[in-house]
């Protein structure tokens, strides 16, 4: 019975895990795969991409063609439930009106949380991404290094399944032999940018992205994820052969009901179910991590939704993977007479330094890619080849006046027509109707590309949450506050980015409209918007300037653990998602060693 | 490619509305005070599986005259060409009604757009030729057509009848082009499941001199 209602709660556990997404789902899978009992906590409905994943469903059959609302902010099909930038009833506040000043927060409420609809773009951060502090004396080194943390890249590569290539670049890790999948051949439009920016000194390589380009090896993998564990092999090797290969269809935002992807209810969770030793408990909103008189901490209390009536579980370890800021929000709720300003919060920093990344984009038309000959697309649904960050000399000589760098995700391609576009004018600066009008679409369609920058932000003292004073949300539980300021380093990052963006189309014989701003601030986008966001929680070496330790454990509550990016001390470009996977396996494998020690 | 990283499949020369605006993202909430939840449409857990229609999620509001208009104006800017059938035929009159009639603020902004310029035009054709738009001669209505295509600028200004022309044709173009017959159309081939997926074909890979040279 591992969907469980709060009537069904076991009198304690091995480790609550509040979350069910990438850092939730992680812990969840290394706990119950070597034994031990664990209760996940979901704020939103139960959710399977097996049944509920629109995968061949087109826009006609959609209410506004698919196109974005309020309501549905990345598309009708998108697979995000009871969220998006608001979520009913659970408010958020910003101090500040200016655009660059808000943050911006996208939540869901549904098992799985945003792995359903992310764009499974897998980075490793290298060795430099975890030093950063150390190399140009800005925002803070991680207390561990790429060392620590690459054996568990590799699990995760292995245990999600990750196609790309090693190709030996700078700061740009290699995965070992095997572990990658390969990747999908190149679109036209994807060779056009590689073969042109060549000459502008940006490589382009193969996109590293957790969707499976040929099946999982069920035979060998499960034996280097899982050595000396019989139990866990058998019910990993299963699993995998229960997973599909991608189809070449269907955009993976929309979640995959064949398993060809990563999300956490396609990977982790189905494995950690079939272990006995995983109990769900969703639509149950954590208010407070619980502690005793000797400051150790109990449980949770957390809100049963489909009732509205508090209730509390216990466990010897508490792991918060509710995602960065929500996980700040219950520190900073559960005060007591020992914690008075909010949990593990001695230092003052839960909910300092959050950091997104920064993102701005640039599109432009290419007339090399007009009326080229019908030819399937589609392909992983998402990109095959990317840009990783190149300038690492530039940049240390001070040449570009900023301090990270960013690396490029671009979009080609005849993509499945869908939601509102405009058709613009047509070169008499017309609007074309009739035959003209078809003549065009059939011409421009698939010509256009999209670059897309994903920088690092460095990490800075005005960029918080904290608890709103006054507002509070439906279940009564106080709501977070953000604050937010980027520095002079991501605007004119920003402005490298989409000027590197627009001399790319022109190598590319393509026109883009307008030119780009030198003032990067007006093309930002807003904080949150990329929803990378983490820090909050920070690890450091010492309990004066961090929240956790090297092990993710807070240093004032040791039974307490944050899986999630809050504990990131730095945000490089790489999307976050794997290290967060990556930390978590290790934070959980930290916990499974103390409490076989007898330490937790 | 990312989850937000949504090009723009079509012309795109002009800043289309491809996401909705963030809610969030909007001035006008004082400091400390939270936006407002967006007006209910379908909902944030609509059922995905269900296939829907205009109509199913809120009511259509056109009047059987705009609807006629609607659909004289359809099938002026996608006629049937013989090979593909018209606008109508692919129901986009029904998805014009559904998205002037939808809840959400850019909805909301584009149906004053529309329904002022449906009256405009009945109006202005009257005036011209003694007879609303729908009921006059083909010759008239492609006067009138043509009139309101020639905006000679990028964006026509606000509130003239190039702006609100402007409009209705994205709206069909994206009501039709949205559909099978549209794809087509188009020359969209994908949504199939592929035992391999192949990439672009090597004699259009040699033909824009380019190399596909890449390990994989």
């Amino acid at each position: 019975m591992p969907l469980i209602d709060s009537g069904s709660t076991a009198k304690s556990y091995d480790v609550i895990v509040v979350g069910s997404g990438a850092a939730g789902g992680q812990t969840a899978y290394t706990l119950t795969m070597e034994g031990a009992r664990v209760l996940m906590l979901e704020a939103g409905r139960n959710y399977d991409p097996r049944t509920e994943s629109p995968m061949f469903n087109t826009p006609d059959t959609a209410p506004l063609r698919g196109s974005g609302t309020p309501e549905k902010y990345f598309g009708y099909f998108d697979a995000t439930v009871g969220g998006g930038w608001t979520v009913p009833g659970e408010p958020y506040t910003n101090v500040s009106t200016e655009k660059n000043r808000k943050f911006t927060w996208w939540r869901s409420r549904m098992l799985g949380g945003r792995t359903n609809h992310w764009g499974r773009i897998s980075l490793r951060n290298g060795p430099y991404d975890f030093k950063p502090r150390s190399r140009d004396g800005l925002g803070f080194d991680w207390p561990i290094s790429y060392e620590d943390v690459s054996p568990y890249y590799d699990k995760v590569e292995m245990l999600v399944g990750v196609y790309g290539t090693n190709e030996g670049l700078e700061n740009t890790p290699n995965s070992p032999e095997g572990v990658l999948l390969p990747p999908p051949r190149a679109r036209i439009g994807e060779l056009l940018a590689r073969q042109r920016g060549r000459p502008l000194g940006i490589p382009v390589i193969a996109a590293h992205r957790a969707v499976l380009s040929r099946p999982l090896d069920s035979k060998n993998l499960p034996a280097k994820i899982h050595p000396g564990n019989a139990k866990a092999q058998r019910i990993l090797a299963e699993d995998m052969q229960n997973r599909a290969a991608c189809f070449w269809a269907t955009d993976c935002g929309r979640g995959c009901a064949i398993r060809a992807n990563y999300q956490s209810t396609t990977v982790h969770i189905p494995p950690a179910l079939a272990t006995g030793n995983l109990d769900i408990l969703t639509q149950a909103m954590v208010r407070e991590v619980t502690v005793d008189a000797a400051g150790k901490a109990t449980g949770v209390t957390y809100i049963d939704k489909t009732t509205g009536t508090e209730h509390h579980v216990s466990a010897r370890v508490v792991v918060l993977g509710a995602g960065a800021c929500e996980s700040v929000r219950i520190l900073l709720n559960s005060k007591s007479a020992l914690f008075p300003n909010g949990l593990a919060n001695s230092s003052g920093l839960v909910g300092k330094y959050i950091m997104d990344t920064v993102g701005a984009s640039w599109n432009g038309q290419i007339p090399l890619l007009e009326s080229l000959p019908p030819h399937n697309e589609d392909g992983a649904g998402g990109g095959h080849v990317y840009a990783p960050w190149w300038l690492y000399k530039e940049q240390r000589a001070g040449k570009l006046g900023f301090a990270r760098g960013y690396h490029v995700e671009f979009g080609t391609g005849k993509t499945m027509p869908q939601g509102f576009s405009s058709f613009g004018p047509n070169a008499d600066g017309n609007t074309s109707y009739g035959r003209r009008l078809r003549e065009e679409a059939r011409r421009y369609y698939g010509s256009y590309v999209g670059f897309t920058g994903r920088g690092e932000m460095i990490p800075n003292a005005d960029s918080f949450c904290e608890i709103d004073p006054k507002a509070v949300d439906k279940w009564g539980i106080p709501v977070l506050r953000f604050t937010w300021k980027w520095s002079d380093h991501e605007f004119k990052q920003v402005a490298h980015m989409q000027r590197t963006f627009a001399d790319w189309i022109a190598a590319m014989g393509g026109t883009s409209k307008g030119t780009p701003s030198p003032d990067g601030s007006k093309a930002i986008e807003p904080g949150g918007a990329i929803i990378h966001e983490v820090g909050g929680t920070i690890m450091g070496d010492k309990a004066s300037s961090s929240v956790t330790n090297s092990w993710s454990q807070t240093w004032d509550v040791p039974n307490v653990f944050v899986a999630d990016g809050g504990v990131f001390a730095s945000n490089a470009d790489k999307n976050p998602t794997l290290t967060i996977m990556a930390l978590a396996w290790r934070t959980a494998d930290r916990i499974l060693d103390q409490m076989r020690q007898g330490n937790l | 490619m990312d989850r937000r990283l949504a090009i723009k499949w079509m012309l795109a020369a002009s800043a289309g509305v491809v996401m909705a605006r963030n809610p969030m993202l909007g001035a006008s909430n004082p400091p400390g005070i939270a936006e407002p939840e967006p007006p209910f449409g379908y909902g944030k857990d609509s059922n995905l599986m269900k296939a829907s229609k205009p109509g199913d999620y809120w009511p259509l509001t056109f009047t059987e005259l705009q609807r006629r208009q609607a659909a004289v104006l359809a099938d002026i800017i996608i006629p049937d060409d013989g090979k593909n059938p018209s606008a109508t035929s692919v129901g986009v009159v029904d998805f014009v009604d559904e998205w002037v009639s939808a809840p959400y603020p850019d909805n909301l902004r584009d149906r004053k757009i529309i329904l002022d310029g449906m009256a405009w035009l009945d109006e202005e054709s009257v005036r011209r030729f003694g007879r609303r738009f729908a009921e006059s001669s083909e010759a008239d209505r492609l006067v009138l057509v043509e009139e309101m295509s020639r905006s000679q600028k990028a964006e026509p200004d606000a509130g003239s009848s190039q702006a609100f022309f402007r409009l209705v044709r994205d709206l069909v173009g994206v009501g039709y082009f949205t559909t099978p017959v549209g794809m087509k159309d188009l020359g969209y081939v994908g949504n199939v499941p592929l035992a391999t997926f192949d990439g672009p074909p090597a004699e259009l890979v040699a033909k824009l001199g380019l190399v596909d040279e890449v390990k994989w």
